[in-house]
């Protein structure tokens, strides 16, 4: 008779590289339901975040409300707000995506709203002296200038819905989340370590990413510093 | 719309209040856990963030702070400290994971308020003889304090939506309601306890506006 395998899975340690080797396809389709419910969701939000943003811009009378409801929204506890969705999309993805779209959506709006305020006035003149009309102004002046301002939002945005997939758990769709839960469940100390650092490696890699962006997209922003 | 008034009728039956599993004492639970975590995470890091901002120095561990506590799953922090010898003092976790995500907010508002206070205000006060502890004092932390109590404000908020996200992994608080609900596929319960998970939240919010705006005009924001 063969006694159990004395390997770090037996002995139920932090680190373990047999875990790697062994889960290797559970960790991987949980980091990509990771990506996809993070992207879809940003995604989704900013989609949803331009027009919001640039309408309370020009009617300014709106700008007071929307701010009101983006903060209401944002203050509703994560486990909360999946779970006042819960009768509309039941136990599913959307209703994951559904939650964070309403937080991306909220820091998006705000730090877009913010970047198209910022643009000077006599910017804005100057276009309308060339003969810019309304939209063109929009699209080609105000636009790419509240850019840097609007990708740090998507940035706090995504780094945000990479942290609140976990709790996405609680419905069975929380991408690395829902490791760590089951991870809780048996005590399984290596599974709930390792997901939890590639939560925090995908956040920060979606974070320098986006910096790369952000940095191509508005290079006069470096040419102007040097 | 019945799952609504399911939900209400949940709330309003008074059978759902006492007890431990209760409405009433898992407010009170997620009202202790939110003010006591409040206190110690101020007492930990306003002292730190207003020496630092009065020295000027580590700046960019006090804003880095921030951006490095919004990376760091709240939920995969309370699973682990369950995992450690933390988890078998009861509500340790949640205690030590509230804490830990309510200092980031409070140390980077507080210093940034620190040392967005007006260089010229600064070296006058050092020009009237003031010393370091006074100017610190009398000077710079009244002018900060708008951005302080900001933090605050964020920092308290962060920790009713921690709070909440502990029941998953077996703290106490309202967060219970819905893990229940959850567990036993109670849709009603489940809103139930979400609403007062928000509206809670919400009345925080509320009173930091309040208290905001019944302030002297020079501690507000100019948000």
């Amino acid at each position: 008779m063969t006694g159990p395998p004395d390997d770090c899975l037996a002995r139920n340690e932090w680190i373990c590289g047999e875990y790697l080797s062994t889960r290797r396809q559970i960790l991987l389709d949980a980091v990509l339901q990771h990506l996809q419910l993070t992207g879809i969701s940003v995604l989704i939000g900013l989609v949803l975040a331009v027009p919001l943003a640039v309408l309370a811009r020009r009617w300014r009378w709106s700008a007071g409300p929307v701010l009101a409801v983006t903060t209401i929204l944002y203050t509703i506890p994560s486990l909360a707000m999946f779970s006042l969705l819960l009768p509309v999309y039941g136990l599913s993805a959307s209703l994951v995506v559904a939650g964070l779209v309403l937080y991306s959506l909220t820091l998006l709006v705000r730090n877009i709203l913010a970047g198209l305020r910022a643009v000077p006035e006599e910017t804005r003149q100057a276009a309308r002296g060339m003969g810019y009309g309304p939209i063109r102004l929009l699209l080609t002046v105000e636009l790419p200038l509240a850019v840097p301002a609007a990708m740090a939002g998507l940035r706090v945005a995504t780094v945000s819905a990479v942290s609140l997939v976990t709790v996405g758990a609680i419905v069975g769709f929380g991408g690395l989340g829902n490791l760590i839960y089951s991870g809780m469940n048996t005590y399984f100390k290596a599974q709930v370590l390792t997901a939890s650092v590639l939560c925090v490696v995908i956040a920060v890699a979606a974070d320098v990413l986006l910096l790369g962006i952000q940095r191509l997209l508005t290079p006069w922003t470096r040419a102007a510093r040097s | 719309m019945t799952t609504l008034t399911d939900a209400w009728h949940s709330l309003t039956d008074p059978a759902h209040w006492p007890g431990d599993d209760g409405i009433g004492h898992r407010l009170v639970q997620h009202l202790v856990l939110t003010v006591v975590c409040l206190a110690v995470s101020c007492l930990i890091a306003l002292p730190v963030a207003l020496v630092l901002g009065h020295l000027g120095k580590g700046g960019a561990l006090a804003v880095n702070i921030s951006n490095a506590g919004r990376a760091i799953p709240t939920f995969a922090v309370l699973v682990l400290l369950l995992l450690t010898p933390v988890g078998n003092w009861g509500e340790g976790p949640t205690v030590v994971a509230l804490v830990l995500f309510a200092v980031p907010p409070l140390l980077t508002n507080a210093y940034v308020g620190m040392r967005e206070v007006d260089r010229d205000v600064v070296r006058a006060a050092r020009g009237m003889g003031m010393t370091g502890r006074q100017m610190l004092f009398r000077v710079e932390l009244p002018l900060a304090l708008p951005i302080i109590m900001n933090g605050v404000r964020i920092a308290a908020v962060q920790l009713v939506a921690t709070a909440t996200i502990a029941a998953l992994a077996g703290g106490g608080g309202l967060g219970r309601i819905i893990t229940a609900g959850f567990n036993l596929a109670s849709t009603p319960q489940v809103v139930a306890g979400a609403i007062l998970v928000a509206v809670f939240a919400l009345i925080v919010e509320g009173i930091f506006e309040t208290a905001e705006r019944l302030a002297p005009h020079w501690a507000r924001s100019a948000r």
